[in-house]
Order: C-alpha cells, then sequence, then structure tokens
C-alpha cells in the first residue's frame, strides 16, 4: 500500500534520509522507529507529500506521488507530531472543511464528526475555538480531521505526544480495529511499548538509514544474540549509549 | 527541516513545560516566585544577566538580516538601503526648502520652524505610545520566550529591563529613522553642527524611553484587567479608532484655510499663538525646546534635564508597577479571548451562496472569511480603511473644479489624473490585506500540501476572497469621485474600465510577490507589509499603476482635445495605448500568480 523506493533527502550537504526502500502492505500497522533526528519525521513528511524527495519515489496505493500527487493524497490521513490548526476556527469548522478539501461534505460527514468529537470526549467542546482547546485536544481533533474522509491509508507521526492516558487507549484499540478493516498505517513513535504492542511489522531508522526491518520476531533473530526486548534490541541498532552517558551528564 | 533538528527551547529545560495547556501551571509558579522579589538563582552560578537575556533576540535579528531568501542578503541590503537613503534625501530635501523660507522671514520665521518641530515631536509621542502599547502587549505578555524566561532564574528587574527594551526597540525604530532626516534638515539650515547632533541625540533617547515605560505600564494594568487576548482585541480596535478619529479630525478641519494668514485677525495674535507652547508638559515639548534653543546658542538644560530625570523616574514606577502586577497578569494572560462564535444564522447564508462553487473552493473561501473576521487584529482595519475612502472622497468633493475659468478639458484630465492615486491607494490596501494572505497559512500549510487540492484552488480562493472586496471598493471610489466632479461618459467608462484592471493586477501581484516572499513564522499579519517583499510589491505596484496611466494619457488626451475644440480622434492610437494598458495588467496578474502556483507547489515547509 505504501512503497518507497530509494528514497532521499538532502538538505545541502546533509543527508536526511539515505535512499531508503521500504513496502507497508495493506492491513498493516508499521512502527516506524528511530532516534531523534534518524529521519523519520522527513520521511513521513515526503510521504505525506509535504516534502519533494531529492531522489526515488513514493507510490501510495500503487500510485505515484510526484506523478498524481492529488490521486496519492486522496486516499492518505496524515497526522503530524504538532498540532498547528486555524485558532479562530472551531472544532466542528475546522473537521468540515478538512473534509471539504478531500471534496467531502453533508449528512455523512456531519455523522462522521459526531461520531469522531464523542470518541475523543470533544463533544462539548465542538463550538468553542480551537484558540481555547489544550495541546492534546488540539492533538485529538487533528487526529478525528484524518479520519473524517476515511482514508485507506493513515500516515501518523508520534501519535500519542499530549495525549492522556484514556485517549491513548482509544486510539491504541482504533489503529487495530483500522488496520484489522484492511486499512493501512505507518506510525513513528518513541515509544517503544506501543510499537511492540501494536504494530505488525516495525523498521528501526538510524542516521537515514533503515538498520532493520521485520516482524517482532524476525528483528529479534537478525541482530546479535542476547538482546532481550524491543528496547534493547533499539539501543544496540542505534549505537546508543544511554547508561554511560547519562552517568557522565549527571558527574560533569 | 530535517527530523530531529534541534528540539524548541523550553523542552531542554526541566520543570519548564512546552505546551499551552501546562504553561498554565509551570508559568504562574514560576511567575510568582519570579516576582517576589526574591532572585532565583541556581545554586553556584550567576543571574542571567539583562545583555544575556537580549542576545537571542539580537542573534535572531542578525540571522534574519542575513539569512536566505528569495534574494542574497547583500541584493536585500543593498535595495533597502538606497530606498531609505532616497527616501531621507527627499525628506531632508523638502524640510530644508521649508525651512530655509521659514529662516528668510524676520519675526515669524523661527517660531514657525520651531512650532513644526514641536507638532512633528507631539505627534511622534502620540506614535510612539500607541505603538509601544501594543508591543508591550506582545513582549510581556505572548511572546513565545515567556514560559522559559518566567520560569527560569532571571531576576524580576532584569526581565522587565530586557522587555522594556525590545518593546522600545520595536516601537521606536521607525520613529527613530523619521527623525534622523527630520533632525538633520534643522541642523543644516541652522548651522547646529556637532553641539546640535549631540542635543539631538541626548533629547531623542529619554524621549523614546519614556512612552516605552508608560506603554509597558499600561499594558500591566490592562492585562490585569481584561484577559491578554481581549485586550489585544480592545486595543486593535481602540488604536484603529484613535488612528481613524485623528485623520478624520484633522482632514474635515481643512487645515489648508489656516495656512492662509488673512484667516487670522492680526499679526499679534498669530506670534502670540506660535509662542504658545503645545503642550508644556510633555516630553515632546521638551525635545523641542532643548533642540530648538541648541540651534540658537542658548542651550536649555533645564529640558534635558526634565527629560532623562523623568525618563529615570518612569523607569522606577515602571518598574515597581511591573513587580506588583506582573505576576497576576502573567497568569490573566494564560486566558483564552473567546471561546463561543456567533452569527450562524449568517455563516449559513454565505455557505448557501457559495454553494455552486464546489465544496473543496466554498470550504476554502469560508475558511478565509472565518478567519478574517474573528481576528479582531484584521477586521479593526477595515475601520480605518473605511476613513481613507471617506477622507480621498471628502478630498475630491473639495477640488476647485468648477466655477469660472475651469475648462472641460481639466474637469476631465484631473479624474483621469485621479485614477492614479486611486491605484496607489488600492496597492497599500492590497499590501496589508492580500500580500500576507499565503504568509498567514504559516504553520498550518501542512494540512493543504498534505491534503488533494491543488495549489492553485488555494490560490484561486485566496485571490478572490482578496479581489473582489477591493474591486466593490474601487468602483465605489471610481464611480463616487467621477459622479462628484461631473465628468463624460467616455471618462466614466474609461476610469471603471482602467480601475477594474489595475484591481486585478494589483491583487494579482500581492498574492504572487506575497508567495514569493512568504513569512510564515511571522504571527502578527500586520508586520508582513513592511517586509522586504511587501517592499518589492508597493514598488512594483507604483510602477505599473504609473505605466497604465501614461500609456493611457495620449488617447485620453486627443479625446478630451477633440471633445473640447473639435476635430479627427485617431482610432488606431486609442486602441494601441488602451490594448497596451490591458496587455500589461492581464500579465501584470497571470505572471505573479503564475510564479505563486510553482512556488507553492514546490515549497518545502
Amino acid at each position: 500500500m505504501i512503497e518507497l523506493r530509494a528514497l532521499t533527502k538532502r538538505y545541502g550537504s546533509f543527508t536526511a534520509v539515505d535512499a531508503i526502500s521500504l513496502d507497508v502492505p495493506r492491513g498493516q500497522l508499521f512502527g516506524f522507529l528511530g532516534p531523534n533526528g534518524a529521519g523519520k519525521t522527513t520521511t513521513l513528511r515526503m510521504i505525506a507529500g509535504i516534502l519533494r524527495p531529492t531522489s526515488g519515489t513514493v507510490r501510495i496505493k500503487g500510485i505515484d506521488i510526484d506523478v498524481d500527487p492529488t490521486a496519492a493524497k486522496s486516499v492518505l490521513g496524515y497526522i503530524p507530531d504538532r498540532p498547528f490548526i486555524y485558532d479562530k476556527l472551531t472544532g466542528a469548522e475546522f473537521l468540515r472543511f478538512v473534509a471539504g478539501l478531500y471534496g467531502q461534505d453533508g449528512a455523512l460527514v456531519e455523522r462522521r464528526m459526531d461520531e469522531l468529537l464523542a470518541l475523543f470526549d470533544l463533544t462539548e467542546w465542538r463550538d468553542e475555538l480551537v484558540e481555547s482547546y489544550s495541546h492534546g485536544m488540539r492533538q485529538k481533533l487533528i487526529i478525528s480531521s484524518a479520519l473524517i474522509h476515511r482514508p485507506e491509508v493513515i500516515v501518523v507521526d508520534e501519535p500519542l505526544v499530549g495525549l492522556d492516558p484514556k485517549a491513548a487507549r482509544i486510539l491504541k484499540d482504533l489503529f487495530r480495529e483500522y488496520t484489522r478493516r484492511g486499512h493501512t498505517i505507518l506510525m513513528s513513535t518513541h515509544t517503544l511499548a506501543v510499537a511492540e504492542s501494536v504494530c505488525d511489522r516495525i523498521a528501526i531508522i538510524h542516521g537515514g538509514r533503515i538498520r532493520a526491518a521485520g516482524t517482532m520476531e524476525e528483528m529479534y533473530a537478525s541482530v546479535e544474540a542476547g538482546a532481550k526486548g524491543l528496547e534493547e534490541l533499539f539501543l544496540r541498532l542505534t549505537g546508543e549509549r544511554a547508561a554511560r552517558d547519562l552517568v557522565e551528564v549527571l558527574d560533569a | 527541516m530535517p527530523d530531529g533538528t534541534p528540539e524548541s527551547a523550553p523542552e531542554i529545560l526541566p520543570g519548564v513545560a512546552a505546551s499551552s495547556s501546562d504553561r498554565r501551571h509551570s508559568g504562574d509558579e514560576a511567575a510568582i516566585a519570579a516576582a517576589d522579589g526574591t532572585p532565583r538563582v541556581a545554586a553556584g552560578g550567576r543571574a542571567p544577566s539583562l545583555a544575556h537575556i537580549l542576545a537571542p533576540k539580537v542573534q535572531s535579528a542578525i540571522v534574519r538580516a542575513t539569512g536566505p531568501g528569495a534574494l542574497s542578503y547583500r541584493s536585500r541590503w543593498a535595495l533597502v538601503l538606497t530606498i531609505g537613503v532616497l527616501f531621507w534625501a527627499l525628506v531632508l530635501l523638502v524640510l530644508v526648502r521649508v525651512l530655509r523660507v521659514f529662516r528668510e522671514a524676520p519675526e515669524i520665521g523661527t517660531l514657525l520652524a520651531g512650532k513644526v518641530l514641536g507638532l512633528v515631536c507631539i505627534s511622534f509621542f502620540m506614535i510612539l505610545l500607541l505603538s509601544n502599547v501594543i508591543t508591550s502587549l506582545s513582549t510581556f505578555f505572548l511572546a513565545r520566550d515567556l514560559d522559559l524566561l518566567v520560569s527560569a532564574p532571571v531576576d524580576w528587574l532584569t526581565l522587565y529591563l530586557g522587555k522594556l527594551t525590545e518593546s522600545a526597540a520595536h516601537s521606536s525604530w521607525m520613529v527613530a529613522l523619521m527623525a534622523v532626516p527630520i533632525f538633520g534638515a534643522y541642523g543644516w539650515v541652522y548651522e547646529g553642527g556637532a553641539t546640535f547632533a549631540l542635543v539631538a541625540i541626548a533629547a531623542f533617547l529619554p524621549f523614546v524611553i519614556i512612552p516605552a515605560v508608560v506603554g509597558g505600564a499600561v499594558t500591566n494594568v490592562l492585562v490585569n484587567v481584561f484577559p491578554a487576548r481581549r485586550t489585544r482585541d480592545i486595543l486593535s480596535v481602540v488604536t484603529v479608532l484613535a488612528a481613524a478619529g485623528l485623520v478624520l479630525l484633522f482632514r474635515l478641519l481643512r487645515p489648508e484655510k489656516l495656512a492662509r494668514p488673512e484667516g487670522l485677525r492680526s499679526l499679534v495674535d498669530f506670534i502670540a499663538l506660535l509662542r504658545t507652547p503645545t503642550s508644556p508638559f510633555l516630553p515632546s515639548d521638551w525635545v523641542q525646546r532643548a533642540t530648538m534653543s541648541s540651534l540658537f546658542g542658548q542651550p536649555d538644560a533645564l529640558s534635558l534635564y526634565l527629560l532623562w530625570s523623568t525618563a529615570a523616574a518612569a523607569i522606577v514606577v515602571g518598574a515597581l508597577i511591573h513587580r506588583s502586577l506582573y505576576a497576576t497578569g502573567f497568569t490573566k494572560a494564560q486566558e483564552s479571548s473567546q471561546r463561543w462564535v456567533r452569527g450562524r444564522a449568517l455563516q449559513h447564508a454565505v455557505s448557501l451562496v457559495l454553494h455552486p462553487i464546489g465544496v473543496v473552493r466554498r470550504e476554502l473561501v469560508l475558511k478565509e472569511l472565518r478567519v478574517f473576521f474573528r481576528d479582531t487584529t484584521q477586521w479593526s482595519q477595515l475601520i480605518l480603511l473605511a476613513v481613507l475612502v471617506v477622507v480621498y472622497v471628502f478630498n475630491v468633493r473639495f477640488l476647485p473644479l468648477s466655477g469660472a475659468g475651469v475648462s472641460f478639458l481639466l474637469t476631465n484630465a484631473i479624474p483621469f489624473l485621479n485614477l492614479g492615486l486611486a491605484g496607489f491607494v488600492l496597492a497599500s490596501i492590497a499590501a496589508r490585506f492580500i500580500f500576507p494572505a499565503v504568509s498567514m497559512e504559516g504553520r498550518t500549510l501542512w494540512l493543504l500540501k498534505s491534503s488533494p487540492i491543488a495549489m492553485r484552488s488555494l490560490l484561486w480562493s485566496k485571490y478572490w476572497t482578496g479581489t473582489l472586496p477591493l474591486l466593490v471598493l474601487a468602483l465605489a471610489i471610481v464611480g463616487v469621485t467621477d459622479a462628484l466632479l461631473h465628468v463624460s461618459a467616455f471618462i466614466f467608462v474609461v476610469s471603471v474600465f482602467t480601475i477594474t484592471l489595475i484591481t486585478l493586477a494589483v491583487a494579482g501581484m500581492a498574492l504572487g510577490l506575497g508567495t514569493v516572499f512568504p513569512q510564515y513564522e511571522t504571527e502578527n499579519a500586520a508586520q508582513i507589509p513592511t517586509s522586504f517583499g511587501g517592499l518589492v510589491f508597493m514598488m512594483l505596484s507604483v510602477g505599473l499603476v504609473t505605466t497604465v496611466v501614461i500609456l493611457e494619457a495620449r488617447p485620453v488626451y486627443m479625446y478630451l482635445r477633440s471633445a473640447a475644440f473639435g476635430g479627427p480622434t485617431e482610432v488606431g492610437e486609442m486602441a494601441l495605448g488602451f490594448g497596451l494598458a490591458t496587455l500589461l495588467c492581464v500579465a501584470a496578474t497571470l505572471v505573479p500568480l503564475y510564479v505563486a502556483r510553482q512556488r507553492l507547489e514546490l515549497a518545502e515547509l
């Protein structure tokens, strides 16, 4: 459903994403893991059509986003990591606006909107301006907006940041159910426990390159013996020295 | 930006919340702790100095000035400097000429020069006061760096002085730049020399400090009464109403009548009026007295003393007000201005009217209208606009174009040339309302870029939501002024046709250049037209309007001459003039929009 081929993004001499190739099949929840600055957000923004790749291709449902961006984007929902939205619209107006961008309006949109707002406990805030929303409420509204047009593919960057435990749980359940119905989700996250519990497959990216990809079992098998749990696997693959660094920092 | 670029500063420090929701808690506690008068200094560390607090602002300004843009920073600076120097030279030369005339006049010449300077200073003072009140609201209560500063161990006095300096710098730079050629002209004509320059600088510094302190104090009190964002709304409307009132009052008084000496009963009355200080208790009067006395070799130390002692006392009182009110005010500043929206019936009606244009464009247009009319800082500008239109029509109403000796030629030629003036007014309005349109999308552009809309649709909605009101305004101005001046049918048709072309072109250029020179990080739309791109737009607009008027001038002149004195009309030459003007306007509409579409499609955020 999502195909990346030799996807590369350079900023001057700095290579943020280095010839990534990846396939996310239909009906899968794919976890995209990596340390800060690894290239996750850049990759997701290229898939969403916000950034143009330096080279390589992105295909959504077989459509090259560079060749036919409108068709590719029409099946996609994107949830960014930072909830910047129009402060002067109400929650309901924002959802109608996003549905309108996908050419949808009318009773069906109104019904979906009511359902999504109720799901995220935003019903009583629906007619209030977004500028009065907290960070978490904005995040919930953006998640709702990515679902309002029922996309076949969702690309989501750090979805759990700013969410309360209840909303986080709802979102995880929603994603599971969404993929069970044949839709596809590519999700970047720092929360390894979440990746471990909900993702069908994961990829670990570091320095702009994919270091490992596969199911959890395949990942353990591919890395040298002895890695116990995703956290240790992640640290080995990304070359982090968390414990030693911490001691050095605190002693400095 | 690549993933993992440095995180926002507040997230780096432990205990400092980054989100607006969390900000309420940590911000309040920190504000109270910092405002209790006890400096909170980290164990074993030093309290940050004022220079340290201001350093990021200075560094950001340097990066903005030298950073990448549509043109290299050398070209940008070369252009800005050229225009700046030309502007300075113009002001300097005009004022020097006026002051030389004054100098020739015995008795009243010097008094007149002093009076003019007094009026300039009091205007500066009022501008500085208004500007500082508005700016202080942002710098003291709404700025993004406040979470970091208030929660860090920054001494309350350092925070106050840092923010005061920032407000003063933001509010005063334009006035300071304007003051240079004005004082320069006085020094030149009255041969003030280096002493005058030093006195002018010594007088001007406290002159900008005092309104900065007053602005900060007024804002501090207001924010304690109203939430900060509501205060901003109120201040926007009050400022615009004050400016509009001043413009109207000045124009309706018809100052040109006062310039006629026969209007005054006697010379003694006139001199007595000139000798009366404009406002003896205002710093503007002290600046005028200090500088004028220095020009005539009798330095007025009292005025300088008054300026500096008042500035010092103001800082002390301002600091005390800050110390006692800031913590509560900062807490209130976190409250939102408005939660509910009104006018649902009207919105529904507009939605129905827009139904035929399709879902995507309808939603884009509705969004534009909602965002504009719910932002007080935006719609309040319409009040000023309405006043400017009234003043414009008023000026035309009093043009001496009737009565004996005024020919048919003049009655029709003036309204045609008036088109140029109307074009410049429209360009200024487009700079304020259409030029910032794409920049205002700023951080929300991710949504539009990731959705399946063509950038053409986005530009279409922005173009027509900006252009239609502008066109209505343009046609109203031209229609009313033409009716007032009783122009011929030919001139009426030409002016309506030309102003329509100019409006479409100016709007296209405003939107196009606003996209080519975006200011995505600027939150205040009012600052966007004063950017480099805004300057380029205004220059090109002036060039376009002038060229159109020149191209049409000959055919119009030929028609009027033939109508007044008889004789043939050259159809070919008329077609050429109007044809070229039309072509130019069509190109000026379409080319910038085409370039803007390309830029938006390639834009990376």
